[in-house]
């Protein structure tokens, strides 16, 4: 346990969020950005676990949170495919530049 | 006893009677209407002489005083503990006698009317109007209160301004229309200054408590003659600007360019309205303040007389110039109406001293009915010949013989012959002038001439003068000359009047104190007016009988004065001038200019800087997401970046 230390977790989740931010701004498929959220979420699950494991290891609340959000994670991805189904079978296309209706 | 429902059942049958017409009468049962409005008039009427004979002879004289009786009072509108706006019925001579008259000369020209506008499209929406209008004057004489008053008079207002514009797909009818509604309200803006100045010092509406407050000394009388303002009380200006708006009503100088103009109304509204009746309604204010005036404030009395006799004689010098017979009725009107005017304006206050008061209501009450006579003569006479011009008339009295007799009597009752109506009372104000101003008594009789010879200048213009030709073809085939019997009969009634009406006994009826007194009839007297009128109506005779070429010599002699008096003393173009280059160029277009320029100017500034800002931001809105995401992170990095630099 000496070597890894909380430090290096949030190194890790860090490095993640930021690489899911990036994807999602660069990515023009929908389903790719759709992935790029799934690793911003998980990069919070991360930080969850690690506090409540690192600070407050006698207690639970940390992993209920993340049980939570994994569990918000997928009703969204439901909501989100069913999204980009809709705006597939009218714009016959998933990138998300085509899909710039909503303008001045 | 009198019965307080039964008197308000007066002005109530019209305003049922216009309701009823007005909203089902026009689109379900037009051809009824008029039998409709004239029986709820007849009703009215009936009521109206029941009351009349009851309070003259039963309930209205006390210790040979008559009183003046509240009928019914509630109130309408609180606006301070002590000060509240009342809807009620006052009786006393003067309210009494209008009722009478209002009803009658209403129910004459609704009979008339079923002849006169048989076959007009709007037959049915002009009886609703007439039955408006007599709503609004019953109500206008019944008031108890001067507030109420102002009310209904804004109501007589709107119903002349609708029968003017009755024929509205004339252009004429529409501007007189007009012309008659702004010149009114421009003078009632004057009576309600009146009103206010009135009441803020005396602290009441109420016409008894309001000439109770202003006639004895005390309190409420110093104020306001202590208040001074440009020179004159605030009583003196607050009676002067409720005279402005009964001048303008009344039609008298300067507010008098309405009423030839309102000629444009179907004729016999023009009997009812623009002779016999609303046009009184300033004389009839004037009375109803006039223990004020009398009492209080005799510089306000001096206006009334000297615009009186000034309208008088204009009139009278426009009338014998004029060629549209109406027109020439309408300024006579205002010229007697000037006669009712400079009566009070002359009078003093009780008894003996109040004749002039006393002769100018009896003017009015004969005035009423050989003017109303007049008027709907000349509807027979303008119905058979669809002129109005004299020079398209001329020797009708073969041809409409009681139409011809009926005008003839109505003629000589005005110009002042006895024994006809008219002799009585112009005798009396003669009479009135000359015990108090000789000025105005020198003009009364050179305007009573006047009114003489330009009577007759009309009669014999219409039914002598040359043999009538028929200019369309129409009256040969079954049009008789002689109206229909529902025209006839009015004309036949109003003509029994005119001869019978001078010998009702006014000074026991109706003066100024309630008391009656007695009048001596003075043959020295009355013989130089009678005089005067005979040699008018000679005048007008050896001029106008044959066609001649006399009256043309005789305007031609007096040229510039003649044309002056034909384009009626210029007044009209006067104020338009006055109106179009000096009120609209001086005050109205800088006016609209600064509206134009500086408050649209900053509206549209505001709405231009709006617009310029939005076009500069609209693009952030690109609909594409990422961008978005962008701005939502970059704001986020932005929030956590403050957060941990600047939270201490």
């Amino acid at each position: 346990m000496n070597g890894i230390g909380l430090e290096h977790i949030l190194f890790i989740s860090t490095a993640l969020f930021f690489i899911g931010v990036y994807g999602f701004l660069t990515r023009k498929n929908m389903i790719t950005m759709l992935m790029a959220i799934e690793l911003i979420l998980n990069s919070i699950n991360i930080n969850f676990l690690a506090f409540n494991k690192y600070l407050y290891a006698d207690k639970l609340d940390g992993l209920f949170f993340t049980i939570f959000i994994i569990a918000i994670a997928a009703a969204e991805a439901s909501v989100a495919i069913a999204i980009i189904i809709h705006l597939y079978r009218s714009l016959k296309s998933i990138d998300v530049d085509d899909a710039d209706l909503m303008k001045f | 006893m009198l019965n307080s429902n039964c008197i308000a059942l007066i002005p109530l049958l019209p305003i049922i009677s216009f309701l009823i017409i007005g909203l089902a009468g026009r689109r379900y049962f037009p051809k009824f209407s008029g039998i409709l409005g004239t029986l709820s008039l007849l009703t009215a009427f009936i009521l109206s002489a029941i009351v009349a004979f009851q309070y003259f002879f039963e309930v209205g004289k006390v210790d040979g005083v008559y009183q003046k009786i509240v009928a019914m009072k509630y109130v309408w509108l609180h606006l301070l503990p002590n000060v509240s706006i009342d809807m009620g019925i006052l009786l006393d001579p003067i309210s009494v006698m209008m009722i009478v008259i209002v009803t009658f000369i209403s129910l004459m020209v609704h009979i008339y009317s079923i002849g006169y506008m048989h076959g007009e499209p709007r037959y049915a929406t002009y009886y609703a109007f007439l039955s408006l209008f007599t709503f609004s004057m019953l109500g206008l004489v019944l008031s108890t209160n001067i507030f109420q008053i102002y009310i209904f008079w804004e109501l007589v207002g709107v119903s002349s301004f609708l029968l003017i514009g009755f024929y509205y797909e004339k252009p004429s009818a529409v501007a007189a229309s007009k012309k008659a509604f702004i010149v009114t309200r421009f003078a009632d803006l004057g009576f309600l200054i009146g009103i206010l100045v009135l009441s803020y010092y005396s602290e009441t509406l109420d016409f008894q408590t309001l000439i109770a407050r202003l006639t004895t000394e005390g309190p409420y009388l110093s104020s306001i003659a202590g208040a001074s303002f440009i020179g004159a009380s605030a009583l003196t200006w607050g009676l002067v600007l409720v005279f402005a708006g009964g001048a303008g009503k009344s039609a008298m100088f300067p507010f008098h360019i309405w009423l030839p103009d309102a000629m444009e109304g179907p004729t016999p509204v023009s009997a009812l309205i623009h002779a016999a009746t609303m046009v009184v309604a300033g004389v009839y204010l004037v009375a109803r303040l006039f223990p004020i005036f009398s009492h209080s404030c005799p510089q306000a009395l001096d206006v009334v007389a000297y615009i009186g006799i000034f309208s008088s004689l204009l009139a009278a010098v426009i009338a014998c110039t004029q060629t549209d017979i109406k027109r020439v009725l309408a300024y006579s009107t205002m010229s007697q109406i000037g006669f009712m005017m400079f009566a009070l304006g002359v009078s003093g206050y009780g008894g003996e001293e109040g004749l002039g008061f006393m002769a100018s209501m009896f003017h009015l009450f004969t005035h009423s009915i050989f003017k109303a006579l007049l008027f709907l003569g000349a509807g027979a006479v303008i119905h058979y010949v669809h002129s109005n011009e004299m020079k398209d008339m001329g020797g009708l009295r073969k041809l409409m013989p009681i139409t011809h007799i009926t005008f003839l009597l109505a003629c000589l009752a005005i110009a002042g012959i006895p024994p006809f109506a008219g002799f009585f009372s112009k005798e009396e104000i003669l009479l009135a002038c000359w015990n108090s101003n000789k000025i105005i008594f020198g003009a009364a009789v050179l305007t009573a001439g006047l009114t003489a010879f330009y009577m007759f200048r009309l009669y014999f213009s219409i039914f002598w003068s040359k043999e009538f030709k028929s200019h369309n073809n129409n009256h040969d085939d079954g049009h008789h000359g002689e109206a229909p019997a529902t025209m006839l009969l009015p004309l036949i009634i109003l003509a029994g009047l005119s001869v019978v009406a001078g010998f009702v006994p006014f000074s026991q009826l109706v003066t100024s104190d309630g008391a009656g007194f007695a009048t001596e009839f003075h043959i020295g007297f009355a013989l130089g007016p009678i005089l005067i009128a005979v040699s008018a109506i000679i005048l007008a005779w050896f001029m106008y009988s044959k066609e001649s070429l006399v009256p043309q010599k005789v305007a031609d002699s007096l040229k510039g004065f003649y044309t002056a008096a034909y384009r009626k003393f210029y007044f009209d173009e006067i104020y338009l001038f006055v109106t179009k280059k000096i009120v609209f160029n001086l005050i109205g277009r800088p006016a609209a200019w600064v509206d134009k320029n500086i408050f649209d100017g900053f509206m549209n500034l505001l709405a231009s800087v709006t617009v310029a800002l939005s076009e500069a931001i609209k693009s952030f809105q690109s609909g594409k997401t990422q961008e978005y995401a962008i701005y939502f992170f970059a704001g986020t990095l932005g929030f956590v970046l403050l957060f941990i630099y600047l939270w201490t």
